[in-house]
């Protein structure tokens, strides 16, 4: 068809712009790309920015140590003797045992959640989605308090609540989608209120199974954990939500092409080769068990899957080849600053950090809705 | 680009009938596209004209009866290569996510993409001639939300054009479009050597551009042949209920609908 396409373009008349449209206002049209950074560079740019959030993540804290030795202790971990430590041996310890965890698991979780909330706003078409808006979280926390209350172990104690949090993050996915899709078009409306109203009823049966539990330590440290926090980060904890998010991430990257087709409709996803109804189904399981992971170690963190998601499309256009892996970023960036904020703003108490997210993604949000509705207006 | 050339397609929809709880939406309804042949679709609301398309692209598996692209059952036709040969535009829009013109153009190329790896040159190649094509190479790296309906409509043809179809289904194509660009899009159509399968509305430009056309009423084909054939004053009130003259184009000679109700 090269031939034809080449010689019938010939025939269209040239030159002459669609006229018959009245022009509109300039900065409306101002070309999305032209006013972006170069996508290599955002991602040196970004992958730079992690590494300093990393380096003073590592420094700040209870005892403030020189970033300078933080990177010289991160460096010989990777190329033993490099440099001689000229620094004391508790720095070591400071660094690798006690904050190095807390930090990577910041990352993890900041990437993961980043990912799957593009992933759900592909899925339901929508960029009002988030694990923890749409109750996914919710339903998680559900299931790992469950086990953890009940105290059934059947798969030790670290994968237990992990493979409890993916039936309960599946099963509430499932659910807000259905009450969401019901009688026909799925509204920004419906799916806000489906995610809410269920995530009430999932917090509140989590409530009520933690009024059962008998022993108050595990009660306060179980209360602290759901209102999202990563203050229970450890190198044991660590394997399993790291092998999961990095492996999701690259499930996703392989289907990237295939979300883009998404946003594009059903039917003409459909028409453009995929088969819907089974990405769907694949990807609803990957997203719980992404979100069921981390959650089972973080809690419910909000509103990052929501912004990060956001903000890329902005710097890298909506290419979900492009916009994954610059969400996980920038996502792992966010999260570890915010987690920084979390454990030193008000020293030496602790903020949740899902409080933090919240406090700025609550704004956010609104932000987000009220742009949407006046599109809405605009488009009428 | 590609060094192939696309042959069009052959359609034949043979006695496919769907029904929709107890209500049959289509009964019995037989069409035929000859290789490069543009077949219109037309028929009031509710007639089963987008029901007819759904089935042909492979949207809603007919209850009874069986849709051959190329001699092959299109159910029986993976997606992915269904979709290397039969590009569908149905009434839909993207959803709203600060997608360019060019990235809802570029998804054409999909289906003859890998999974992984770069886009191909000659993919952006094909991309940007079939916006040109639709007249919105200039507008290509616009915000698609920020598009006018009409802009909306050519850009989502441009994605259709770079599937390099040899068969094409549409559904409304003119939807949203002023007189001018709906003439384009259907001349545009006209000129590919692409069998097209298009509901319209509007008879006037159906009889102007189609080379057969198939009338639906109520789920069944009413008429179909050549817009002369098709067109007659005894059709049109018992189809559409209304008393119309029939015409002809003082230029073109083509059949037209003079309403006088």
């Amino acid at each position: 068809m090269s031939g034809e396409v080449r010689s019938s373009a010939s025939t269209v008349p040239q030159g002459k712009a669609p006229s018959a449209e009245p022009p509109r206002p300039a900065p409306e049209r101002v070309s999305p790309r032209e006013r972006r950074l170069p996508y290599p560079i955002v991602l040196v740019l970004l992958g730079a920015a992690l590494a300093g959030a990393v380096v003073v993540s590592l420094a700040v804290g209870s005892v403030s140590l020189p970033p300078t030795d933080v990177a010289a202790i991160l460096v010989r971990q990777v190329v033993p003797g490099w440099s001689d430590p000229g620094w004391p041996a508790t720095y070591d310890t400071i660094v690798l045992d006690v904050r190095l965890p807390r930090v990577l698991l910041a990352g993890i979780v900041g990437a993961g959640l980043s990912a799957v909330g593009t992933a759900l706003q592909a899925l339901v078409r929508n960029p009002l989605a988030d694990p923890y808006l749409l109750g996914i979280s919710s339903g998680a926390s559900l299931g790992a308090v469950a086990s953890l209350v009940s105290g059934i172990m059947v798969l030790g104690t670290l994968a237990t609540p992990m493979v409890a949090a993916f039936v309960g993050s599946m099963i509430t996915l499932v659910t807000v989608y259905a009450l969401a899709n019901s009688g026909g078009r799925m509204t920004t409306t419906r799916l806000v209120l489906a995610g809410v109203a269920v995530s009430y009823v999932l917090s509140a049966l989590a409530d009520l199974l933690l009024s059962t539990a008998a022993d108050p330590h595990l009660l306060s440290s179980i209360r602290f954990w759901t209102l999202g926090s990563l203050a229970g980060a450890e190198w044991r904890t660590l394997p399993i939500p790291t092998t999961v998010v990095l492996l999701g991430l690259a499930a996703l990257l392989w289907r990237a092409g295939s979300l883009n087709l998404l946003v594009a409709g059903e039917e003409s996803a459909g028409t453009l080769g995929l088969d819907v109804h089974r990405f769907r189904t694949g990807m609803f399981v990957l997203v719980s068990l992404m979100t069921g992971a981390m959650v089972a170690v973080s809690g419910s963190i909000g509103f990052v899957g929501l912004m990060v998601p956001h903000a890329v499309r902005m710097l890298v256009g909506a290419d979900h080849r492009r916009v994954l892996p610059t969400a996980a970023l920038l996502g792992a960036t966010f999260l570890i600053i915010a987690d920084l904020a979390a454990r030193t703003v008000a020293a030496p108490q602790e903020i949740q950090l899902g409080v933090l997210t919240a406090l700025c993604g609550g704004p956010f949000f609104v932000w987000l809705l009220r742009r949407q509705a006046r599109r809405e207006r605009a488009v009428r | 680009m590609s060094h192939h050339e696309v042959h069009p397609a052959e359609l034949d929809i043979r006695e496919v009938t769907h029904t929709a709880g107890d209500r049959e939406v289509l009964s019995r309804v037989s069409l035929t596209a000859a290789p490069g042949e543009v077949v219109g679709v037309v028929g009031p609301n509710g007639a089963g004209k987008s029901t007819l398309l759904r089935t042909a692209y492979r949207q809603l598996r007919p209850t009874h009866g069986r849709v051959l692209l190329d001699g092959t059952d299109v159910f029986r036709t993976p997606r992915r290569s269904l979709a290397r040969r039969l590009a569908a535009l149905p009434q839909e829009l993207p959803a709203e996510f600060e997608l360019t013109a060019h990235d809802v153009a570029a998804m054409g190329r999909t289906p003859h993409r890998r999974r992984i790896g770069r886009d191909r040159l000659g993919d952006e190649r094909i991309v940007t001639v079939s916006l040109e094509m639709v007249e919105m190479a200039e507008l290509a790296h616009r915000s698609f939300d920020q598009l006018s309906g009409g802009e909306k409509q050519r850009v989502l043809i441009a994605r259709a054009l770079a599937q390099e179809p040899g068969m094409l289904v549409l559904d409304e194509p003119t939807n949203h479009l002023d007189m001018r660009h709906q003439f384009d899009v259907l001349a545009l159509v006209r000129r590919l050597n692409v069998t097209t399968l298009a509901a319209l509305h509007d008879l006037n430009l159906a009889a102007r551009f189609c080379d057969r056309m198939c009338v639906l009423a109520a789920g069944e084909v009413a008429a179909i042949g050549t817009p002369a054939e098709v067109l007659t004053e005894s059709l049109l009130s018992e189809v559409y209920g209304v008393r119309a003259e029939i015409g002809t184009h003082p230029r073109t000679g083509a059949p037209t609908v003079l309403f006088g109700n």
